[in-house]
């Protein structure tokens, strides 16, 4: 972005998958992602706090009365599925719910301006969405499984849990022990993997398929036939696959949170 | 010379990989998705009134059922442009 134009496709599209990176092999941190992140993270608490500072018991603004409308939702499936004393889950569903989103939401930016943005500091590399990175809904999905593993000591005590671990599907006999441990381990840790995969799996091909349509468009400085064809497919295909995306980013948040909400219930469940 | 056979015919079998993975994907979503909203479809025909919940649930498991699919899709994509079968070549 910064510096010489891509030469071909296929560097075009490695370029824009391409992390702002420190450190070398397994310790390297993607700077990119978190600066991203944290920054969404602090516009969603300044967000709800100036909503919750300037509440009124009068008629409520626009803003609050939106507010109001997205915490009494989440407040509502937390409460359809979760039975217990919700001060804790129901909270982290909407913070899980609103950062997702908005995280999510960031492929809708234009494709270059990112990268052109972060080039008139000298940066080359740039990637909006965190959420496209494998790092950051792991990092979620496993915070979620402890999460969930919280709630199962807090309802069944850590020997309980244990017990529970050991004896859960078949019953309690010996011999029974290790393929009880075996599928119990197989469920926990499918859990924080498909929750990390499936949200990953969702931006990536999501921001891939951005990249694909912005090259549909690139032929258009040659002023050919083909090239304005091309221009127009390219905004056709962006705005429907943007229209397309928009369901895609707020439902990916929303199975995210009730995901979670569900595995957290389930833990509480007495077998 | 050789190299170059080795590479076009990893490059050949990892097309033919992708053009599975997508579309056997999306057999299998389309095919979920067309059930659950037939089912969709009759359940609201049937009670109305039960409309507004089962929507909710609707989208939440047409996300379910997409997500296998689009997981498919982005590792046919990261294939399709970053080989890492090509890479032992490099």
């Amino acid at each position: 972005m910064a510096g010489e134009a891509p030469a071909n496709s296929t560097e075009f599209i490695n370029h824009h998958l391409t992390h702002l990176k420190v450190g070398e092999g397994f310790w390297s941190l993607h700077v990119d992602t978190m600066v991203m992140s944290v920054l969404l993270g602090l516009v969603t608490m300044g967000l709800f706090y100036s909503a919750a500072r300037k509440a009124t018991p009068g008629v409520p603004g626009k803003w609050q009365a939106f507010v109001e409308m997205l915490v009494e939702f989440v407040d509502t499936t937390v409460k359809e599925v979760f039975h217990l004393d919700r001060r804790f889950l129901a909270p982290l569903a909407l913070t899980i719910f609103v950062w997702v989103f908005l995280m999510n939401a960031m492929d809708l930016l234009p494709l270059d301006l990112p990268g052109k943005v972060a080039g008139l500091f000298g940066i080359h590399y740039w990637r909006a969405v965190p959420t496209a990175d494998l790092n950051t809904t792991f990092a979620m999905s496993l915070t979620v499984l402890a999460v969930v593993m919280y709630f199962t000591v807090k309802a069944k005590g850590a020997g309980g849990y244990v017990h529970e671990l050991f004896t859960s599907p078949f019953g309690a006999n010996p011999l029974l022990w290790l393929p009880n441990f075996f599928l119990n381990l197989v469920e926990l840790l499918s859990k924080p993997v498909s929750l990390a995969m499936r949200l990953f799996g969702n931006m990536y091909a999501g921001e891939l398929v951005f990249m694909l349509i912005a090259l549909l468009g690139a032929g258009f400085f040659t002023f050919t036939v083909a090239g304005t064809a091309g221009m127009l497919g390219h905004v056709a295909m962006g705005a429907a696959w943007a229209i397309f995306h928009i369901l895609i980013i707020t439902l990916q948040a929303f199975i995210f949170m009730v995901l979670t909400i569900v595995y957290s219930a389930m833990a509480t469940e007495h077998h | 010379m050789e190299n170059l056979a080795l590479i076009a015919q990893v490059q050949g079998y990892t097309a033919i990989a992708l053009g599975l993975i997508i579309g056997l994907g999306a057999v299998g979503a389309c095919i979920g998705i067309g059930i659950m909203g037939s089912k969709f479809l009759e359940a609201a025909a049937r009670q109305p009134e039960l409309i507004p919940t089962l929507q909710g649930r609707m989208f939440l498991l047409a996300g379910l059922i997409d997500a296998a699919f689009l997981i498919g899709v982005a590792l046919a994509m990261f294939f399709a442009f970053a080989n890492p079968l090509l890479a032992r070549f490099g």
